[in-house]
């Protein structure tokens, strides 16, 4: 809008009208990074809708089946559950590079209380969720009260907690017979729902409710809003009056007890409780969030987004592996999405009316 | 007739630098007052103090002749002072109503808001809108349109307009036109009068001399920390208040 309107409509204004709405031309490309800009989750979808109906169309029924699409969904639940984790903490501008490790050194927790202290897996698992959830609050800690870098501390967090993880487990794996056999609790995650020929999972179950919960929260609650205000701007939050350091507090802690949910989830999906899993995590979920189309620099996206990001990765494993393609291939199309996400996202920033 | 706000030897330092030295504050009901100094006389420092921003080493802080202690922005807000910073304080990727509302938001009656605290946004949005109007920024065209889409005056707009919208007994401008252009600080200027047609007394620190000779009612000069004088724009000129402020000239009566 042109300061000329704008003050000719200020000259004329009389107080009794509301604010009126008034609808702009903005051109086809303006239109595009409009709706964009105001559904940041739009690219991701039409990416993933493209790519299965792609691969769809190559490989015909052995991909387009119930059965297939739901393994995608198998395949990428621990990511997935990972990147919600990861979604909230990139919203705040930060990273965090310890969602691997917490994650494993809570599963890692819930097997050893339970094996080696004799613990019933109930009281494990909660104890678990309460290691991830204060690996959560030490790096929320030293993020917003000693003010240090979040890369650094996730960076140091990560070496200290995967060191912890493989000098308290002694480096062994519990046995997945013997957790079926003595505490399923464990392998809650991993029980089977067969719809048809869908093949779903708790833990799939729950990473879609995930989602959509934490969706729900990030936009409708107050929390939500100072999630994206702290990311976009804290000095403005704060003179708002937003309680930035509660704020970036809650938000690696509860990332922290995602991550210790994935990590449950990571013995229903390997069956064991192994300290060496899961290494993959914190790159897979940056890579989901990205393509999810969620800006690294803070405050924007949407955490439906790296749902779609989790799942194109999903799919583009899948549909190559039928292919028979060289599983390089998923990787150079994956490096490819990141940059062309990140292209969008400064695209999408640069908006104005 | 009692100030409704007043500091009275506010005392600040930062290290070795002294930004308050015992200085003195008053606003008095339903006036726009004026502060200005050179860059480094410490009007930010004094303004923080009395909004909360930052907790003097020494020094009260009265409103409406009682003693007050405020801990943070959100003290001062709860206790009727508003104020609209330099920097605006906004969110840019978020909406009007996400800026105006935020660390105030309301929420839906009933379960859905009490268990479940979901956001009322269209109470929001209404008043919102409400408020945007009344100080006649119509042309916004979308209340949930994100503050980056805004011109320079329209964000300006939309920081007083929340301002006003909140602060029931102080509204605290910090160089409300150091940003704009001349058409949108005409805007601002005003915007400043109608919100003290309303009765709602106003800070406004301004480097600009034309702006404060023409809103002001009295000028509180700052220099080296403390309050040198306090003029009214009719008995001097913008000469004299530039020369108070540099040190070139002294005020021959000190105010009481």
């Amino acid at each position: 809008m042109s300061n000329e309107n704008y003050e000719a409509a200020s000259r004329g204004g009389t107080s009794d009208k509301l604010a009126e709405f008034q609808d702009h031309s903005r051109g086809f490309l303006g239109n595009i990074q409009h709706v964009l800009h105001v559904n940041p989750a739009m690219v991701p979808l039409i990416v993933l809708v493209a790519s299965i109906v792609v691969f769809g169309l190559l490989l015909g029924s052995k991909f387009f089946s119930p059965f297939a699409l739901t393994l995608i969904l198998q395949q990428v639940q621990i990511v997935g559950i990972v990147a919600a984790a990861q979604s909230l903490v990139i919203l705040t501008a930060g990273i965090d590079l310890s969602v691997g490790a917490i994650m494993v050194f809570s599963s890692v927790v819930m097997g050893q209380f339970t094996f080696r202290y004799g613990l019933p897996p109930a009281v494990a698992v909660a104890a678990g969720l309460m290691v991830g959830t204060a690996c959560g609050f030490v790096n929320g800690w030293l993020v917003a009260k000693v003010k240090l870098p979040p890369f650094i501390v996730t960076l140091g967090m990560w070496q200290i907690v995967l060191a912890t993880n493989f000098l308290y487990s002694a480096n062994e794996t519990i046995r997945a017979q013997d957790i079926a056999e003595n505490a399923p609790l464990l392998q809650l995650f991993g029980a089977k729902v067969n719809i048809g020929g869908a093949v779903l999972t708790v833990g799939v179950i729950f990473m879609v409710l995930l989602v959509l919960t934490l969706s729900y929260v990030l936009k409708q609650t107050a929390w939500g809003r100072h999630v994206y205000a702290v990311g976009d701007d804290p000095e403005a939050a704060e003179l708002s009056g937003v309680n930035v350091k509660r704020t970036l507090i809650s938000v690696y802690m509860l990332a922290g007890l995602i991550c210790a949910f994935a990590g449950w989830a990571l013995i229903g999906r390997i069956g064991s409780v192994s300290p060496t899993s899961g290494q993959l995590a914190n790159i897979e979920s940056i890579t989901a969030v990205v393509i999810g189309g969620i800006s690294l620099f803070g405050g924007r996206g949407s955490i439906m987004g790296t749902l779609f990001g989790a799942l194109i990765v999903g799919v583009f494993t899948l549909g190559l592996r039928l292919m028979g393609a060289d599983a390089q291939w998923t990787y150079l199309l994956i490096g490819l999405l990141i940059i062309c996400a990140v292209a969008v996202d400064q695209w999408i920033r640069k908006v104005s009316s | 007739m009692e100030p409704i706000l007043q500091g009275k030897n506010l005392v600040k330092r930062y290290g070795r630098v002294t930004a308050l030295d015992h200085c003195d504050f008053e606003l008095y009901p339903g006036e726009v007052l004026a502060v200005i100094g050179d860059n480094g006389a410490g009007k930010s420092s004094l303004i923080k103090a009395v909004s909360g921003a930052v907790i003097p080493d020494a020094g009260e802080v009265y409103l409406e002749g009682k003693q007050v202690r405020f801990s943070s922005p959100n003290d001062a807000r709860e206790h009727g002072i508003e104020t609209v910073y330099q920097t605006l304080a906004m969110s840019p990727a978020l909406s009007i109503t996400d800026n105006m509302f935020m660390g105030r938001e309301l929420r839906k009656p009933g379960f859905m808001g009490k268990y479940l605290r979901q956001l009322d946004k269209k109470a929001m949005e209404k008043f919102a809108r409400e408020k945007l109007s009344e100080l006649g920024l119509m042309t916004i065209q979308n209340i949930n349109q994100a503050v980056e889409t805004l011109s320079g005056g329209q964000r300006q707009g939309v920081a007083v307009a929340r301002a006003a919208a909140f602060g029931s007994k102080v509204i605290i401008l910090d160089e409300p036109t150091a940003a704009l252009g001349v058409k949108e600080s005409r805007r601002v200027l005003e915007l400043i009068q109608d919100v003290r047609s309303r009765g709602i007394p106003i800070v406004l620190i301004s480097h600009n001399m034309p702006h404060v000779f023409e809103v002001a009612d009295r000028i509180h000069i700052h220099r080296l920390g403390k309050r040198l004088t306090v003029i009214k724009p009719g008995d001097y000129t913008m000469s004299d208040a530039v020369a108070f402020m540099t040190g070139a000239k002294e005020p021959e009566t000190v105010a009481a």
